[in-house]
């Protein structure tokens, strides 16, 4: 990934130098017949498992909504809540670091392995360090992160990008990955095979000396208790455990919405993320850890919080509720448009539905690719229908589009159509001559992109409009005339 | 009962058929039909395209024309949902307060048909006859924002002589969604061509549907590819009788 732009926004988060508008970077994923199959697999499978999932629990539709309810409030109050934890975590023994946006991030992580004298760190799966390239930025100051999370490590070493939350390596198939290990994992085996047993013990035997010698590890954080100062990390592997418990000094990078209130809240959120994400009714490792505990587990503690537009998003008063998000990736699970674009498209770790509101919010709409973000989406809704935080994507894409730039073309159709349609004599002029032109209809090939798969209907001779006129133009209501 | 029926600008033009089957089946049921001619458009493509403020004046002439009546029929599952979930929140963020009001006051009252005919009027069985195949795609705002559940079903399962069956993963979206299909083209083609394969998998004659936008989106794609399959509203086969 040397190819993160060093742009106005990269202080943010990266966008990938040359990233096309949406639709272009869509083409070519849709053209790619393998990969629209590997996803429409992956993502119907676990669409249809965390249905039911779900439909054990008679009262999802309340759990759903105290999700939202205590993630609403939290951030209500977040400086307040922010502050709780700060003097918690201190307490404990750890040491809080505030970060305004990826770069301050990058470089006091940066900073504090260096004081321990390492090059090499293990790393839990995270998206907030995706979201500021912490690996790249690392890279460059000689230090080597290692992802440790299958998944994550596939897309490393095949120097690629993530295209899925919570599975980055969706759009890979197993004999890709076999050939992956086979070049790129020294300690792979010969004749390794594609079956998934073996690839998972190759990547176990090359995980485990890195473990046993690392010093350091980085993590990122599913939930942080305010009034405890206990952080949490949620996963299915427990490689993540091995970092968090292994090293001597342990480095957590947190967005500052990852916040709840008390350690009573995640009765509420321990349902609702495992069966999101992965159709699980627990998730098999929790870690929780607060501060440090001489003679057990890591030494010394840092927790970075991450701000990187975050205050900036809670501002604004329809797409705050993007900060909601728990990364549990359903929304992507379900979005038609993802299953055949690919996560690649939407130009950020953030893919599908939540990338396409919380990227336009977190970089600026500015960019290509985040103009394009907000008209990714066909409305269908069924990413608020599977969010666990009843996120109203759909609604905050439509507040977005309106504040996307407007080019003339469309900026003029819409301004035309808009006078036409407030009048009905306009109207109804219009589906005269419409009616009038109608056999020109068959021959049109505008617009293109809608004439290139699809025939357009007929223009019908008369209307609506005009039947009626003829045929109830004498009953009631004819004071509605114009 | 009397009761106001909003056309939608896209059947006014376009589809003047499922006007005129609402009409008749309203009719035979033994209502009055007005319809205000005042009415124009809900506004859905330029609120949904990022034009707000264009969208406000269309709320502002449905609210003026509709307020009177009290009940409204819109045969279009996504107008339906625009004037009920939008127009009151457009008016507002808009800063029009008393507009909002107005909006909000009126909105209850508008229906998509499959609900006037099933929680208002109480009827299932609306004399039908249409001995064809026919398989249901239930389109997302009816589906997602209107909440229909099986309610057009209900209907269809009284038509006499119908053969009804079961659309493949009918829940997924047709990949229209109004501007959508121009300015992604080729994944809302992708997420057509699906579709399209799912209906032709049931060998059904007819795909039905109670939003002609989406019909029009799939039933271009069906024409294109010569399948022979017809696309029909809702409401016209509910209107046929032989
Ligand atoms: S937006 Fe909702 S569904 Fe999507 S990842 Fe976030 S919490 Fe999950």
């Amino acid at each position: 990934m040397s190819d993160i732009a060093k742009d106005a926004t990269a202080s943010r988060m990266p966008t990938y130098v040359g990233m096309p508008a949406f639709p272009k970077a869509a083409h070519e994923a849709v053209a790619d017949t393998r990969l629209r199959r590997n996803l429409a697999h992956a993502t119907g499978t676990i669409r249809e498992r965390r249905a039911a999932a779900v439909a054990e629990l008679d009262d999802w539709a309340e759990l759903r909504d105290a999700g939202k309810r205590i993630k609403d409030h939290t951030l209500e109050y977040l400086g307040h809540y922010l502050r709780m934890l700060e003097g918690k975590v201190t307490e404990a023994g750890g040491v809080v670091h505030w970060a305004r946006d990826a770069e301050e991030a990058n470089a006091i992580v940066a900073r504090l392995i260096k004081e321990t004298g390492e090059t090499e760190v293990v790393k839990v799966k995270s998206m907030a360090t995706q979201e500021i390239g912490l690996n790249e930025a690392l890279a460059e100051h000689g230090i080597t992160a290692l992802e440790t999370d299958l998944a994550e490590l596939i897309v490393q070493l095949a120097d690629d990008r993530p295209s899925h939350i919570l599975v980055p390596a969706i759009h890979k198939n197993r004999a890709e990955i076999r050939d992956l290990f086979s070049h790129r994992m020294p300690s792979a085996p010969e004749g390794l095979t594609d079956e998934p047993a073996d690839l998972a013990e190759a990547a176990r035997r090359h995980l485990r000396a890195k473990f046993l010698s690392a010093k350091v590890a980085v993590s990122g954080a599913n939930f942080a208790i305010a009034d405890t100062g206990t952080i949490l990390v949620v996963e299915s592997e427990g490689n993540g455990r091995m970092c968090l418990t292994l090293p001597e000094t342990l480095i957590t990078v947190m967005g500052i919405e990852k916040l709840l209130p008390s350690a009573r809240d995640l009765e509420v959120f321990l349902q609702l993320l495992p069966r999101s994400s992965t159709a699980e009714r627990m998730n098999p490792y929790t870690s929780a850890w607060t501060g440090v505990t001489p003679g057990d587990g890591p030494q010394n503690f840092h927790l970075v919080l991450l701000d990187n537009g975050r205050t900036d998003v809670r501002d604004e008063e329809v797409g705050r509720q993007a900060l909601r998000c728990i990364r549990c990736s359903a929304c992507l699970n379900v979005c038609p448009v993802y299953a055949r674009a690919g996560g690649h498209a939407y130009g950020s770790p953030y893919p599908g539905p939540i990338g396409a509101i919380l990227s336009p919010q977190i970089r600026g709409i500015g960019s290509k690719v985040d103009a394009s973000l907000p008209f990714a989406s066909s409305l269908c809704g069924a990413c608020y229908e599977v969010c666990p935080v009843a996120i109203d994507i759909p609604e905050v894409l439509v507040h977005l589009r309106a504040k996307a730039a407007k080019k003339l073309p469309e900026k003029t159709v819409m301004k035309v159509a808009a006078w036409g349609l407030r009048s009905p004599a306009r109207l109804a002029l219009g589906q005269t001559l419409a009616g009038r032109a109608r056999s020109l209809a068959p021959h049109l090939r505008f617009p293109r992109a809608w004439a290139d798969t699809r025939d357009l209907p007929p223009i019908p001779k008369e209307s609506f409009r005009a039947w009626w006129k003829r045929t109830h133009g004498d009953s009631a209501d004819r004071k509605d005339a114009s | 009962m009397k009761i106001a029926l909003f056309a939608t600008c896209v059947n006014d033009t376009l589809f003047p058929g499922t006007g005129k089957a609402v009409v008749r089946i309203l009719e035979r049921l033994g209502h009055e039909v007005v319809f205000p001619e005042a009415q124009t458009c809900c506004g859905q493509m330029h609120l949904n395209t990022g034009y707000p403020e264009q969208a406000l004046p269309l709320v502002r002439s449905f609210t003026d024309t509709f307020e009177e009546y009290d009940a409204i029929v819109a045969p279009s599952g996504s107008c339906a949902a625009m004037v009920r979930d939008w127009h009151g929140k457009t008016a507002a963020r808009q800063g029009d307060h008393r507009l909002a009001e107005r909006a909000f006051a009126l909105t209850p009252r508008v229906h998509e048909l499959a609900e006037l005919l099933v929680d208002v009027l109480g009827v299932t069985d609306v004399g039908a006859v249409f001995p064809h195949r026919v398989t249901y795609h239930p389109t997302c705002h009816g589906l997602r924002m209107l909440k229909l559940g099986d309610k057009p079903l209900q209907l269809l399962r009284e038509v006499r002589g119908i053969d009804l069956v079961d659309l493949p993963d009918a829940t997924e979206c047709c990949g229209f969604g109004g501007t959508f299909a121009l300015k992604n083209a080729d994944v809302s083609a992708a997420m057509c061509a699906d579709k399209t394969a799912a209906v032709k998998q049931t060998r059904a004659e007819v795909l039905c549907a109670v939003d002609n936008s989406c019909l029009m989106h799939i039933g271009g794609t069906l024409s294109r590819q010569r399948s022979g399959v017809r696309v029909m509203h809702l409401a016209e086969i509910l209107a046929s009788d032989r």
